[in-house]
């Protein structure tokens, strides 16, 4: 890929991103940066090359705790997101209105 | 093994990144409402799972033991934490996930090096400079940020003498050592840039280490937006179009994040970084000795004034989180609602330790999200409450911040409780909060003062409600 290419990539990503990221609400931030933690994880893909290409001593260290790290990221990024989202989720309970107040 | 191979770089494996990174953007967009969020997520994760089974088929790839070694140990690691971390403890997994982020990217820069000792084109190896300085900065700077926020070393700002002009000499050396590798690219030398990476994790230290507790909000999201942008630069390095999206994205998340946190401490991101804030309690209104009159209740005349409102709107800050009080502020909405009082809540940008932290705490404890109201959304409101509750929370409430020009928070957004009819402020003391400057609000004659620990305070008027 040429790096005109890349750069192309990279100013689109930035102009996506921001639009996209803008839009998450404040009650959201704390799991969209579990959420990015986790995307961050891609990582993990260039210790996997590191790691699958290498071929001394040094390199397989580097490369299997590149891969413990980025595996870190995802793996717990991704779960630790599911579970806070799931305390969002949950149905608002109907508010008890004991003195007829409204009843939606 | 399964060897339906990829050719490394080749059109196959491009195009399944590219679904990958199209997931992960479908993923966040699903992200920005609570009730798809979770699908979102899981969108995002299907996306990571397409990008990293592409990478294990393609060609040559081979130790295949250490690969599921890495990948055994890192999934251990993230389950474990992912279950057991409290809430209260996000914003300390979320630094060290950008660490641990930052730290694997610092390391395959490094690996990279040792591939172009026989010379790299620049469009390849100032990429790998930038990727390994940003790298090693996030990893030592989120770990300093870990353990502030684990209380492994004191949150207050630690700074040596002269530190800016050691941040700036090591800054220069930093700069001066890429430009050397980036002249000498023919044969980029190992050992500079293990010196590079060593000279960046001082600096990412020096650069931590001085930021106060309360200023962590913003320092998590310049870390989140460095371990971003250090993936995005690796994916240049490495011609991969799925690294350099993504990391483009968390970086601008984090970028996002920081300046909006900034903003709403009415503070720009180099004087947070910059200053050792907080610590001289030396600000306009300060240097008075004796103590102002205010009015001091107690749990059942809190009881009673909340009971026979109309409106109440609970204001939480970081307090309310220290001392666990969360559920028993919780109860007492709940006593209220059951009168049918409505009860809201008022969520400050910085409230917590990370952005958006108060709001998972109090969803934890089944507040339901409607309920969370921003600050732009309550103010309008404040001056048809009845009755505020400040729990916890200090210097986002100070009038000063807008009558007050000359004090050091002039012009920070606050929630207005003082707007509201009666303003309960439960609190150990009169003391300042972070900023180290008095609050106005306590000595209003409409404030009254609930000097307790918030959760006694709250599980004792939850029963006084009840009883009446």
């Amino acid at each position: 890929m040429s790096l005109m290419t890349e750069i192309t990539i990279f100013v689109l990503a930035v102009f996506v991103g921001f639009e996209v990221i803008s839009k998450v609400p404040t009650t959201l931030h704390t799991p969209l940066m579990s959420q990015t933690n986790a995307i961050h994880g891609i990582v993990m893909l260039g210790g996997l090359i590191v790691l699958g290409y290498a071929d001394d001593g040094l390199e397989y260290l580097i490369g299997t705790i590149a891969v413990a790290f980025g595996a870190i990221n995802i793996v717990g990024g991704f779960m630790v997101t599911d579970r806070m989202l799931g305390m969002f989720t949950k149905k608002p309970r109907p508010k008890p209105s004991s003195d007829g107040k409204g009843g939606s | 093994m399964v060897r339906a191979v990829l050719e490394p770089g080749g059109d196959g494996a491009t195009a399944l990144y590219i679904v990958a990174f199209s997931l992960f953007i479908i993923g966040i967009k699903q992200g920005t409402h609570p009730t798809t969020a979770k699908r979102g997520n899981l969108i995002a994760a299907g996306g990571m799972a397409i990008a990293v089974v592409t990478t294990l088929l393609l060609d040559g790839m081979g130790n295949w033991g250490l690969i599921f070694l890495g990948l055994g140990i890192g999934t251990a690691v993230g389950v474990i934490a992912s279950i057991r971390v409290q809430m209260t403890e996000m914003p300390q997994m979320v630094a060290l996930y950008n660490g641990v982020g930052g730290g694997a990217v610092a390391l395959i820069a490094w690996s990279e090096i040792r591939h172009g000792s026989h010379g790299l084109p620049l469009d390849e190896l100032i990429p790998i400079i930038f990727a390994g300085v940003v790298g090693s900065v996030s990893f030592w700077g989120s770990n300093i940020a870990f353990a502030k926020l684990q209380d492994l070393i004191p949150t207050r700002p630690i700074a040596a003498p002269g530190q800016q002009v050691i941040n700036a000499v090591l800054l220069i050396a930093v700069v001066a050592i890429c430009v050397i590798l980036a002249v000498d690219h023919d044969s980029p030398s190992q050992g500079l840039f293990i010196l590079l990476l060593v000279l960046a994790a001082i600096l990412g230290n020096l650069v931590v280490l001085p930021i106060g507790g309360a200023d962590m909000p913003v320092v998590i999201s310049l870390l989140n937006a460095f371990t971003g942008l250090s993936a995005a630069a690796a994916g240049f390095a490495l011609d991969n179009v799925a690294l350099i999206v993504a990391g483009t994205l968390v970086g601008s998340s984090g970028t996002i994040l920081t300046l909006e946190m900034a903003t709403a401490m009415n503070r720009s991101v180099s004087n947070i970084l910059f200053s050792g804030f907080g610590g001289a309690p030396s600000g306009g209104g300060g240097g008075t000795g004796e103590e102002k009159p205010h009015v001091s209740i107690g749990a059942q005349d809190a009881a009673i004034k909340l009971a026979y409102a109309d409106t109440v709107v609970i204001v939480p800050g970081y307090g309310l989180a220290v001392a666990q009080a969360q559920h028993a502020i919780k109860e007492v909405a709940d006593e209220l609602e059951a009168r049918g009082v409505t009860v809201n809540y008022a969520i400050h940008p910085v409230a917590g330790r990370m952005p958006g932290h108060m709001n998972v705490l109090l969803a934890e404890a089944d507040v339901a999200y409607e309920n969370l109201k921003e600050m732009e959304e309550i103010n309008p409101e404040m001056s048809r409450t009845d009755v505020a509750v400040v729990v916890g929370a200090n210097d986002v409430t100070n009038p000063a911040a807008k009558n007050d020009p000359d004090s050091p928070i002039a012009g920070m957004p606050i929630i207005e409780v003082s707007e509201a009819q009666e303003v309960i402020v439960i609190k150990r003391s009169l003391s300042p909060g972070f900023a180290g400057i008095d609050n106005d609000l306590f000595y209003e004659p409409n404030t009254s003062m609930l000097f307790a620990d918030a959760k006694a305070a709250a599980a004792e008027i939850a029963s006084e409600i009840g009883n009446l």
